[in-house]
Order: C-alpha cells, then structure tokens, then sequence
C-alpha cells in the first residue's frame, strides 16, 4: 500500500496497479479465502451437487447516458460478461440501486426500461432487487450493483483458472478496442470531438457460448477498466511467460485512434464493456474466429497476439516500423497530456 | 487516418533509413528538445534504425518536467486557501512537490479539477463567481498564448475570480544554455509546435554564432527520421542552418496572431528550471497590466525552500549529460506508479518514456 500513505484516490478505482494493489494489500488479507484467492471474475462455487458462478459489480458511470447505451444497459452488461467469460451461463440477476434525492422519475424509467432491455436480450431473470435514496449531494444521480448467478458449464470450469497456456497459444479479441472508454470521455468532457464513437457495450454471453460449444478456449476475460493492456499484463504474470501484441492486428476505430493520439493515451489502457480476450491453441484460432465473426458482436474480431517464452511475466508490443515497447498496466488515473 | 498512417509508412521510413546510412559519417549528437519527440523515438524504435555514429540525447522540452518544485509546493499552497478551485493540465497532477502532490490535495478535500483547456477555467470561474480560481500556467510558446487568450478574454468580460499562477516558459534561451555549459551537440532536432508559434528566427543564432545544424522536425517517425537526415546532410556538409522539416505545420514567420498575444499579455523573466537552475530570461511573468489576473499579486503563500529528491537526477538528465538507467532510482524507487522525479509523472518525460519502451 505504499501508493498512499493514508487516502483513498481516483487510481484506486481506475483498474490499474492501484487498485491491484489496494485488493491484495487490504481486501485480499481481510477476507481471504481460498476461493476469493483464485481473483477470478465469478467466485466459482459447489453447492450441493451443482457448480456455480457467481459474481458483482457496482456502475457509477458519468454521464448516465452516453452514445451507445446507459447505466441501466450497462449495469446488465458487466455482470453477464463476468458470468460468461468464467464459462458460466447466466441466469439470475439481481439489481440495486441508490439515488440522489431530487433525480428525475422519468430518467429513472430510461434507465429502468434499458435494464429490463438488456435482460431480456442476455436471457436472464431480474430477481431481487434494493433501493436506497440518499440527500442531495450524497451520491452522484444514480449508482447501480448488479450480482448475478450462472451455471457453470462442467467442461469449462477450469477457464477462468490460465491453465495450461503454453508459448504458441494465441490471443484473440471479438472486436475493436477503447471505444467504451473514448464514447463516455467525450459524453463526459467539453472535447466537443465530432465523433461516431460509440460504446461497445453488450452482453457477450450468447457469443461466448457459442464459441465454448464448439471449441476449446484456454482463458477468457473481459477487458473492461485497464483494458487490454491490464488483462494481459496480471495474465503474463499469473503465467510466467510473457505476450507480444502486433500493433498492426490491433482492431481500433479510427475515431478512437484519433482522440487517442490526440489526447496522447494508449488505447490498450481504454476501457471497453462489450469485448472478450480468448487465448487458445493457434490450431483452434481459425475455427473460433470463424464462430465468433459470424456473430454481430465479433465482425471485427482479429488474433492481436501469442504468448511466447521472451520477457516472462510482460506484454511487450510489436509495432510496424521494429519499435519494440513495454505494456505496463495502467498505474493510476489514465491523465491526458498537456501538448 | 490521414496526416498519420502515411507518416507511419514502414517503407518510407527504411528508406531514409538507406539514405541516411549512406551519408553520414561523423560522429555525432543531436538532441530533441520537446518531449514528444522523444516519445515518438522510442515508441518507433528509431535508435534501432539509425546508424550506430549518430547518437539522439533527450532534452529539457517536457514542460511537466521542468517545472520547478518551487512551483509544485505554490501551487499546493494556492489549493489549500480556502474558496480556491486550482484548475490544471491532468499531467501536473501526479508531479511530486516537497511532501505532497495535487492528487493527495485533492483526495485531502482541496477543489482541484483537471481542464483539458485553459479556456474551461473561465466556464468554471463564470460558474462560481464566489470562489477564486486558479489555473496552473505551465508549458512552453505552445501553451502560453492559451493561456495569454484566456487572460484577454477574462479581461474583456470583466471576471475577477480568474487568476494565472504563471510557470510558463520560452524555449531559446534553455538551448543556449546548454550549448554555453558545453553540452556536446552538433544539432538539434527543434521542436515542431513550439516553433509553430514562434516561427524559426528564434534559432538563427544557435545556426550562425554556435555553429549548430537546426531541423523543425514533426513527430511522427517519417518526420523523425528525415529531420535527422536532413541534419547529418548539414553536418557532413559543414554547414548548419536552420530548416523546416515539418513544413505542413510550421511557417517560417510563425503564428503572428499568437506571437502579439504572449508578447501583450507576457514580459520575460528570469525563471529556475527544475535540475537547470536559474536561466536569464526564459520565463513569462504576466505584465503588470494584467496584474489583476496574477495569482502571485493576488494570493501571498508562505512556501518553505523546497529540495530536489535525494538521487534523483532530473537534473542530468534533462541536460542530456545522463540517461535513465544510469539513475539509482530508476525502474526501482522510482516508477511511472510511484515517481520520485518529474520525468517519471509526465508521460512525454524522459524517464516514463524509457521505462515504457526499455524492452
């Protein structure tokens, strides 16, 4: 914990090193157990005779409303994703939400009607529920959590586990990265950029299954905060080997690109809530990518990456001019630069 | 992307690669001043493309970085008076001061907000006309006539709660100063948008009396590479000048309109260069005409004399004279996550951009 001496700041919460650090320095050594150990997306858990998966995730988006979807779109969104990039299948959900004294009925609706929307698509029940109102100024308009259950497909329960990636395997991500991220930056800052950037958020679960059904998948994970850049760093690590992204295989929409270079992030760093990483055998790579393009949510699919002996425990970056660079994950708040 | 993808082009690149390696000869340095030209060195590999006798060494043009700690430890003072908001550039945030930065402030109550453009601070100081607002002057001719707009604009609609805490900073004399220490250079690869304002006059000089080449370089890798082509023709030639690589953005006059803003609203004066020192003349002092919009008239703060780090060397490295890894702290005590010197915070500085790409 030595990022602050004694305050929690934005970092924390940013996905990156920071919060890496605070889960293991604070949350991890209160309540370890051997199965919030495992840092998975989905705790997977046997009850009785039957396994499950079971997650949660709190939305706290500003603004609620940003091109592409909503808080209540994407309060289903996160933990669909969760459930089925552990191998599980969705099933129940359950959704709370705290209010700011003052906030309009009417938009509470929108947001309600997206929910119920983006349940209804990802074939999952809404089944218990909370709300709290708080004072003005307590909270930000609106906060939503979201748990869910899923069943856990027997032959998949060890996905969320990265076992038996080998250098070879590859990386393979359902479409363009970062536009989340840049489509609620520019919702929420004054930019005024002229863009189509929307964001990319969507249940994945249909896909995921798709691809599980007739493939065999090594890892999978959502990379949401962080983005890739973290996914893969905390997988080089748990892996002891290392990846190597081709910069040129990298799905990006050129309105993402441009606000990137002009706001001088990296687009490895941006958020996304509707992409899935899969790690598989090269040898599987061309019939996953051939399910996954025949679904709306994987068009643009590509394999970006593989996993190598070099550089064990690091992401290293390969672009077209024989540049070579180092991948960290993000370490705090994604800052942009000044000129 | 257009004005990218064709500047990016692998083949063109290797190309000037080729020529490049035919004609140079001599051993020699060149420093890039501005720190995105040194991020777009490493993040395309150029070292790796250039023949081993010509050497890059980064210079002092990241603005985060040489902004003093004097400056960080004022700009703490200003957020702790109370009805302040300190409006500032995101990178400054993280940036180490004496005991504390803007991101501890901030989590400790202080109103600090990241702006995206000078001119957001007025929309903030329209919006809360009883509190002061502050924002951080900082960056070279390429921020200061921002900064200068904003100040007339705030003028001709009559606020009183706008104020500039200026560390704003000109480029000319920084170069001088390290040719005057005896930094070994032969050219330099000048900044593409700094001189977008001022226009190349600045650097006949260095040409003329120094004897060094000067190439405006933009900054993508096929602008790069041919300004360092450009300056190794001169330099095997025997004769430096100053040329315009990155002539798509830069004029030889400049941008007059920005030019007669600073020089309205700005007067030079002598300014500490963190790891530098005092340089005569390098910094943008606020004319007295605008006096009612200087944080430093405005406020008096009571700052303790600040220190640089213990073995950080900043200082070196911005002169050129070390790189990185030659620094103790570097890649240990000091990351991009925990940084103990400037050049760690910024992303343009020279210690994130090596800890980024040193693989």
């Amino acid at each position: 914990m030595k990022h602050n001496e004694n305050k929690i700041m934005l970092g924390h919460g940013s996905g990156g090193r920071m919060m890496h650090d605070l889960i293991s320095g604070l949350f991890l050594k209160h309540f370890s157990n051997s199965i919030l150990q495992q840092q998975t997306d989905s705790a997977i858990l046997n009850i009785g005779t039957s396994e499950i998966a079971f997650t949660t995730d709190s939305f706290v988006i500003d603004p609620l409303f940003f091109p592409g979807g909503n808080i209540g779109k994407l309060a289903v969104c996160g933990t669909m994703n969760d459930l089925a990039v552990s191998g599980a299948e969705p099933l129940y959900i359950s959704v709370s939400f705290i209010l700011e004294e003052g906030f309009p009925l009417n938009e509470l609706e929108v947001i309600v009607e997206s929910l119920a929307a983006e349940a209804k698509k990802a074939g999952v029940l809404i089944v218990t529920g909370d709300t709290k109102v708080v004072n003005k100024g307590k909270c930000d308009k609106v906060f939503i959590n979201t748990a869910g259950i899923g069943r856990m497909r027997p032959e998949n329960n060890q996905i969320c586990k990265a076992i038996g990636i080998e250098p070879g395997d590859v990386i393979i991500v359902n479409g363009t990265i970062g536009d989340h991220g840049m489509a609620v930056m520019n919702a929420r800052e004054s930019f005024n950029f002229k863009t189509s950037v929307e964001s990319d958020c969507a249940s994945l679960n249909h896909l995921i299954g798709e691809v599980l059904e007739k493939n065999a998948v090594k890892f999978m994970r959502d990379p949401t905060r962080g983005g890739v850049a973290t996914v893969l760093n905390e997988l080089a690590e748990k892996i002891h080997l290392g990846i190597e992204i081709d910069e040129s295989a990298l799905p990006i929409n050129n309105g993402v690109k441009a606000m990137c270079e002009l706001l001088g992030f990296d687009p490895l760093h941006i958020a996304n809530e509707g992409k899935v990483l899969i790690v598989a055998k090269e040898n599987d790579a061309k019939s996953i990518l051939e399910t996954l393009i025949n679904n709306e949510l994987g068009l643009q699919s590509a394999i970006i990456g593989r996993v190598v002996n070099e550089h064990p425990g690091k992401v290293v970056l390969k672009n077209e001019t024989g540049g070579r660079r180092i991948v960290d994950s993000l370490a705090g708040e994604q800052l942009p630069r000044i000129c | 992307m257009k004005y990218i993808d064709e500047y990016r082009k692998k083949d063109l690149i290797l190309s000037v690669a080729e020529k490049l390696k035919a004609i140079s000869k001599k051993e020699i340095v060149l420093m890039e001043v501005c720190g995105g030209h040194t991020m777009a060195i490493q993040r395309f590999g150029l070292p790796s493309l250039l023949p081993s006798n010509i050497r890059l060494i980064s210079g002092p043009g990241c603005p985060v970085c040489v902004s003093s700690q004097h400056f960080i430890d004022m700009a703490m003072a200003y957020s702790k008076i109370p009805g302040v908001i300190i409006t500032t550039y995101g990178d400054l945030i993280r940036v180490p001061g004496s005991t504390t930065s803007l991101e501890k402030e901030r989590a400790n109550g202080s109103d600090i907000r990241i702006v995206y453009s000078v001119l957001e601070s007025l929309e903030i100081a329209k919006n809360n006309p009883d509190k002061n607002i502050v924002f951080l002057g900082i960056g070279f001719e390429t921020t200061a006539p921002l900064t200068a707009a904003a100040i007339l604009e705030a003028k001709k609609n009559k606020l009183t709660n706008f104020f500039v805490l200026s560390a704003h900073k000109v480029m000319p004399p920084v170069m001088k100063a390290l040719v005057a220490e005896g930094v070994k250079i032969d050219g330099f690869i000048a900044p593409g948008h700094v001189t977008a304002i001022t226009g190349t006059s600045i650097y006949d000089e260095l040409a003329s009396v120094c004897g060094l080449g000067v190439v405006v370089a933009g900054f993508e890798p096929v602008d790069m590479m041919q300004a360092v082509l450009m300056l190794t023709t001169q330099i095997e030639a025997g004769k430096p000048k100053v040329e315009i690589q990155y002539q798509r953005v830069v004029h030889t006059d400049g941008n007059k309109i920005a030019q007669k803003m600073l020089g309205e609203v700005f007067e030079l004066r002598d300014d500490q260069w963190r790891g530098l020192g005092m340089i005569a003349k390098s910094g943008l002092k606020i004319r007295g005409e605008f006096s009612s919009f200087d944080a430093e008239e405005k406020f008096q703060v009571e700052v303790p004399e600040s220190t640089e780090p213990k073995g950080c060397i900043c200082g070196q490295i911005l002169r050129g004279l070390k790189t990185p890894v030659d620094c103790g702290l570097f890649g240990k005590k000091c990351t991009p996550a925990d940084p103990v010197g400037a050049c760690m915070v910024s992303g343009e500085g020279t210690c994130a951009t090596y800890y980024k790409y040193r693989s």
